[in-house]
């Protein structure tokens, strides 16, 4: 009987991380799964899949930076704002006549330039918590964009600037079609995402990441200069929101000044869809690529299906407390005792 | 050993304030190779912040320490790591999230290159823990399982394993049996009575007669942040030490 006990924890013991790191995914399958049923001709014809790339490009970036920061126990609720005014000082500096190759560096510098004053704000300025920096940031950058464009959109970027969101890899050399070509932001996203991946996995600084969100007076203790790691972290955020906006500088042609509004809110959800844990330490790169794909995909199968843009808030809420209750549910497993 | 050889570690003077609060004033304490300190008091005493002047958590307003005869000025825990000074906190400061091995090399993990990259060293790491939790006899599952994983007298064997995974000359342990059950209380002591043994210094900051009677060799009590006596063991009882706690001679 012990022994059959004994058995069946380490079985327990086994499977539960495969669970926590791989469940996910489990849901996305399912989800293209149903997608497929509900539409076979439409949904994994390449024309689409590719379309689900292209739309999810640049908040799968503002997801990634606001999953390191929801890994330190922080929150960035000004990446959109970031996207925004990256964005509207990049169109600034084409209009100008600036060479392309500044004009794509502008808001990559911009964005960082942004996360590090979060960082420094958060810790020199020890506000009592991220989310209060951050929220004050959302009106600033984006007030700052709207003042340097002076609130109207500013339109027509060339072709090396539009290259990351606009540009297409063509496949006929596979044979393939001449409509199946690659569009480079999903390259962008793989490149980006495996750098992160490794970076947060393989490196000390990422080590150090997850130990300031498992407990940072064990960090502190540990030697681990927590300020310096999260001033890192919350710079990295806003450099990913540039290069999301350079992304949406491709894909639109346009500086806008709605560029980015809430989308703080879809990259948060990505990140708790994907199994992040608000109280820090817990998730993952993967996990947050699914959490981005799933809510890319929900929205393009809706679209497909002419559901309304109304359902689609109450199905992506719902899908939000649902993933989260089936983490309660398995950690309740996973800490029994 | 005997008291007459240098001290590995020596605090002449310590003062601390926190704005207009005198935690500390004007303290002395040393510790010797291979001898257990134990160090008493009431609660708000001021031990817990002589350890963190110690662990160079805090600075000291006045007063110095000497490491082994030289006098050093901690600015982080990275300095008084770096001497060999290691401290295991009452708190435990582990990171639940993480796996024994990484908690335990956390902050100091082993990194291979590859080509221009730093990789952390999984394998070395793995195998640095197993090879130390054996010397300290030492048992979990796996060096892979997660901290938050543990019972409570585990993770302060992982907390103790932490602090003497690099050649520590000295460790501080601030309150190492609270929170344990009495069964892993013997189990804690054990590993102090080892790690004497192999010439480490080691300070104890205990509100159990019993911890400080079975390890200690020399105890000293602490009231309202200052000095207030100090003996060594053979030559007190635990009623006198009793009466220290509450201020009585």
């Amino acid at each position: 009987m012990e022994d059959k006990d004994k058995k069946i924890e380490s079985l327990h013991l086994k499977l539960i991380p495969y669970f926590e790191k791989y469940g996910i995914l489990l849901l996305l399958v399912l989800m293209i799964l149903v997608m497929h049923i509900l539409q076979p001709d439409v949904f994994l014809s390449w024309r689409n899949v590719t379309n689900v790339f292209k739309q999810i490009s640049w908040q799968s970036m503002l997801a990634l930076g606001v999953f390191m920061v929801i890994v330190t126990a922080g929150i960035d609720l000004s990446v959109g704002s970031i996207m925004m005014l990256s964005l509207m000082i990049l169109a600034v500096v084409a209009k100008a006549g600036a060479p392309w190759f500044i004009v794509v560096l502008t808001p990559l510098i911009a964005g960082f330039l942004c996360g590090l004053f979060n960082g420094l704000g958060i810790t020199l300025l020890r506000m009592p918590h991220p989310f209060i920096m951050t929220l004050g940031t959302l009106y600033i950058f984006r007030g700052a964009g709207n003042l340097i464009s002076g609130g109207t959109p500013i339109s027509g970027f060339t072709d090396e600037v539009r290259y990351l969101g606009h540009g297409r890899i063509d496949l006929q050399w596979l044979g393939l079609e001449k409509s199946q070509y690659l569009p480079v932001s999903l390259v962008l996203i793989a490149i980006v995402y495996i750098i992160f991946w490794i970076f947060l996995n393989k490196s000390k600084t990422g080590k150090w990441i997850y130990a300031i969100g498992g407990n940072p007076n064990a960090a502190r203790a540990s030697g681990i200069n927590v300020n310096k790691i999260l001033i890192i972290v919350y710079s990295l955020c806003g450099f990913l929101s540039g290069i999301g906006a350079l992304i949406l500088a491709g894909r639109t042609d346009s500086g806008y000044p709605n560029a980015g509004l809430q989308s703080e809110l879809d990259a948060i959800a990505a990140c708790i869809i994907g199994g992040a844990s608000f109280f820090g330490g817990r998730g993952t790169v993967l996990g947050v690529f699914a959490g981005v794909m799933i809510m890319g995909i929900l929205r393009n199968g809706l679209n497909l299906m002419d559901v309304s843009s109304f359902w689609q808030q109450v199905l992506i809420g719902s899908i939000i407390v649902l993933a989260v209750y089936i983490d309660v549910l398995r950690r309740d497993i996973g800490t029994r005792k | 050993m005997s008291s007459t050889s240098n001290p590995l570690l020596e605090a002449k003077g310590i003062t601390k304030y926190f704005g207009t609060i005198t935690a500390l004033e004007n303290v002395n304490l040393k510790v010797h190779a291979g001898e257990c300190l134990g160090v008493v008091g009431d609660n708000g005493a001021g031990k817990s912040t002589l350890m963190k002047v110690l662990s160079g958590l805090y600075k000291p307003s006045a007063g110095s320490l000497f490491f082994q005869g030289k006098e050093e000025i901690l600015e982080s825990p990275r300095d008084s790591q770096n001497l060999g000074l290691e401290m295991v906190y009452q708190d435990l400061a582990l990171a639940g999230n993480l796996p024994i091995g990484e908690n335990i090399f956390l902050g100091r993990e082993p990194t291979k290159n590859l080509g221009f990259l730093k990789l952390l060293d999984f394998n070395k790491i793995k195998e640095l823990t197993n090879a130390h939790l054996d010397k300290l006899k030492i048992n979990v599952k796996s060096a892979d399982q997660k901290v938050e994983e543990l019972s409570g007298g585990q993770r302060q064997a992982v907390a103790i394993a932490r602090s003497t995974a690099f050649n520590a000359k000295v460790v501080i342990m601030d309150e190492p049996t609270a929170a344990l059950a009495i069964k892993e209380v013997g189990k804690v002591l054990d590993l102090i009575n080892s790690l004497k043994k192999t010439g480490v210094g080691v300070i104890v900051i205990s509100h159990r007669m019993d911890d400080i009677f079975t390890v200690c060799d020399r105890v000293m009590a602490l009231f309202q942040g200052t000095n207030f006596a100090e003996s060594s063991l053979s030559n007190t009882s635990r009623d006198e030490v009793i009466g220290w706690i509450m201020g009585k001679k």
